[in-house]
């Protein structure tokens, strides 16, 4: 059996697609990226459930629970937790926060990647925290693609009941030419608290489009950091709006390049209440013939007097063929408001390298220290341990 | 210990050093002084081996190697330091890291076994107190937030860490309070021995009543133009360094 999300509005959002078509370059949100590889390949889903085994991504050891999709479908599912419901969304058309909360915030209506996906999901996960309950340690999403030709939109919903605390880690991994098309809806109810990581390992042939959709009620804090290391093409978006009074947003971004691997980020801040607060930092390292994108945008409507608000993209430039564009752009529309902005770029300080081999550090190791020090100031902030010496790991790459 | 002849040099083109001469014996404390933009940073950082400085012509023996043709790194680790003018911040690489990785590859150079953490952490404190620094430096980024002083401080902290043959101080002095002074001279006292050079390059005299160089010699337009023992940094004090320019001039 052919397992799929059982919503009514899978049609619309195929009909949806078939209108919107591709997204085009010429579309402002995607101008720095063409989608046409990804386009002209004919893709399949692949067919049965997924296989369980062991994978080394497997963070089981860690995690308080942990599900695993291969090729969008479920293959296993462990561990669990009192207060939280964990299961595969495949299976929860029936439950009443799926009724109540899918589809309603990423938006297939607009966003033709998001309906591609809302049409074509077969599973993901459904976590729902119940009011009051504060989870320990982390859930973890296990995404693997495997093989050429094939496509999976995974699609999750996590929903945080009034004062709730949950940390969910996703990681994206594979081998292959496969494309991963995912969506994440976060509903973070008021006084929650929400730490998601999206960790993005995917295999180097691989294509990934993945959006975060983040809807925050009053008092909620959600903090989510955007990691992409792996993956050929590969397309972050994460969207959040800030709903309720009070709310605080903290977004951190890392993104690793080598090679010719193209990563585009894209991430708009809505501030739709008054007094939140967010803080956005995303930092990029290319070495070889890379491409990175940072465009984020900062909304401020009219009555979201006292937002506080700052965007900070800072990027790390290793060759002379590595690209970068960095879009920070700021929408305010009231004028009680607190915000700025600002992006760099720039090489290894040549001082700093002095100064390390200046004290017997060899050239390597000291060029090594400073990439990992640009980093540091998002992975340190990390308060999964395991996450953050993944992060650390498969820096090493960019070692000489 | 280090034989500098003929030493031409320079940055972006522009000959900055004329033909210095220079031989540091081992165990001697030697001052470098002058005025500015006669060439003493850029001794300092040529014989560090700063990227963009350029030796055009002359000859750098240290310990009878070649200085010159090595790499910054392997100056260090054969024991040459220099501590630096303005000391850069680096936030990130945490400072008792840097700095125990940087005593280990010295001491692996030295055919020395590599200090362990706890092993590290001992000396490192015995140092500190040597320089009156908090042991919460240890934990932050390379003088990162350190004030003026604090940077300072924390290049005779890692000085008196690596221990090295050849010291190099380019204008520690500067800016630098009586007590941070003081601190600064007793660092490099307790470095003095009869197997360490010190070469103190200072502006101004102050620093030299509490650490006595054996020799004293004036830089001016690229050259040494005046050697003489520790009375000459005294009388730089009173007369000022015009009266040396006068006299080179007159010689020419």
């Amino acid at each position: 059996m052919t397992t799929a999300v059982q919503s009514d509005v899978r049609e619309q959002a195929a009909q949806r697609f078939a209108q919107l078509g591709w997204p085009t370059m010429e579309l402002e949100e995607w101008k720095y990226t063409n989608l046409t590889p990804i386009q002209r390949v004919d893709w399949v889903a692949a067919e049965g459930g997924g296989a369980t085994r062991t994978v080394a991504a497997s963070l089981r050891e860690h995690a308080i629970a942990e599900l695993v999709f291969v090729n969008g479908r479920v293959a296993d599912v462990v561990g669990g937790a009192a207060g939280v419901e964990i299961l595969p969304i495949s299976e929860a058309a029936a439950h009443p926060m799926f009724d109540r909360h899918y589809a309603r915030y990423a938006d297939y209506q607009r966003h033709a990647m998001t309906a591609l996906n809302t049409a074509h999901a077969q599973d993901g996960a459904l976590i729902v925290v119940h009011d009051g309950i504060a989870i320990d340690g982390f859930i973890h999403l296990l995404f693997i693609g495997s093989g050429d030709g094939v496509w999976s939109h995974p699609r999750n919903l996590i929903v945080l009941g009034r004062g709730a605390q949950l940390t969910v880690v996703e990681t994206f991994v594979g081998s292959g030419n496969y494309f991963t098309n995912a969506v994440t809806e976060i509903v973070a109810g008021e006084g929650a608290h929400i730490d998601h990581y999206k960790v993005e390992r995917e295999a180097r042939d691989a294509f990934h489009v993945g959006s975060v959709q983040i809807h925050q009620e009053r008092s909620s804090n959600a903090t989510a950091r955007t990691i992409s290391l792996g993956g050929g093409l590969v397309r972050n978006e994460v969207n959040v709006a800030l709903a309720g009074e009070g709310a605080n947003l903290t977004l951190d971004g890392l993104f690793v390049l080598a090679d010719s691997q193209h990563v585009d980020n894209h991430t708009v801040i809505d501030h739709v209440t008054p007094h939140c607060d967010s803080l956005e930092l995303y930092k990029g390292i290319l070495d070889d013939q890379s491409r990175g994108i940072f465009d984020g945008t900062i909304i401020v409507r009219p009555d979201a007097q006292k937002t506080n608000s700052r965007q900070v993209n800072r990027n790390l430039v290793l060759s002379e063929k590595a690209i970068i564009d960095s879009k920070p752009t700021l929408e305010i529309h009231n004028d009680d408001v607190k915000c700025s902005h600002g992006s760099t770029i720039g090489q290894l300080d040549e001082e700093a390298l002095f100064y390390l081999r200046a004290r017997g550090l060899g050239e390597a190791e000291a060029r090594n220290l400073l990439i990992d020090a640009f980093a540091s100031e998002i992975v340190d902030r990390m308060k999964v341990e395991i996450v953050k010496e993944q992060i650390r790991a498969a820096m090493s790459r960019l070692r000489r | 210990m280090l034989d500098i002849r003929n030493l031409h040099a320079g940055i972006d083109g522009k000959e900055i050093l004329h033909g210095l001469d220079l031989r540091v014996g081992t165990g001697e404390v030697h001052a470098i002084m002058g005025p500015n933009g006669s060439g003493k940073s850029t001794l300092a950082n040529v014989l560090a081996g700063r990227p963009r400085y350029e030796v055009t012509a002359g000859t750098v023996t240290y310990e009878g190697k070649d200085l010159l043709s090595m790499k910054p790194e392997d100056r260090a680790r054969e024991g040459v330091f220099l501590a630096m003018q303005y000391p850069v911040e680096i936030p990130g690489v945490n400072n008792i890291y840097f700095l125990k990785a940087a005593l280990n590859a010295i001491r692996k150079n030295r055919g020395e076994e590599e200090l362990d953490a706890m092993e590290f952490l001992q000396l490192a404190r015995e140092k500190m107190k040597l320089v009156d620094l908090d042991e919460s430096f240890m934990n932050r980024g390379v003088n990162e937030g350190f004030s003026g002083g604090e940077k300072k401080r924390n290049e005779i902290f890692q000085m008196a860490v690596l221990d090295p043959k050849l010291a190099i101080l380019d204008e520690t002095d500067s800016g630098l309070d009586i007590d941070a002074l003081r601190i600064v001279a007793n660092g490099v006292n307790m470095l003095r021995s009869e197997k360490h050079s010190v070469l103190v390059i200072t502006h101004y005299q102050r620093l030299l009543k509490y650490l006595i160089p054996d020799h004293v010699h004036v830089l001016a337009d690229g050259r040494i133009v005046k050697s003489g023992g520790k009375e000459l940094a005294e009388e730089l004090e009173q007369k000022g360094y015009e009266w040396i320019e006068q006299e080179v001039a007159a010689a020419r």
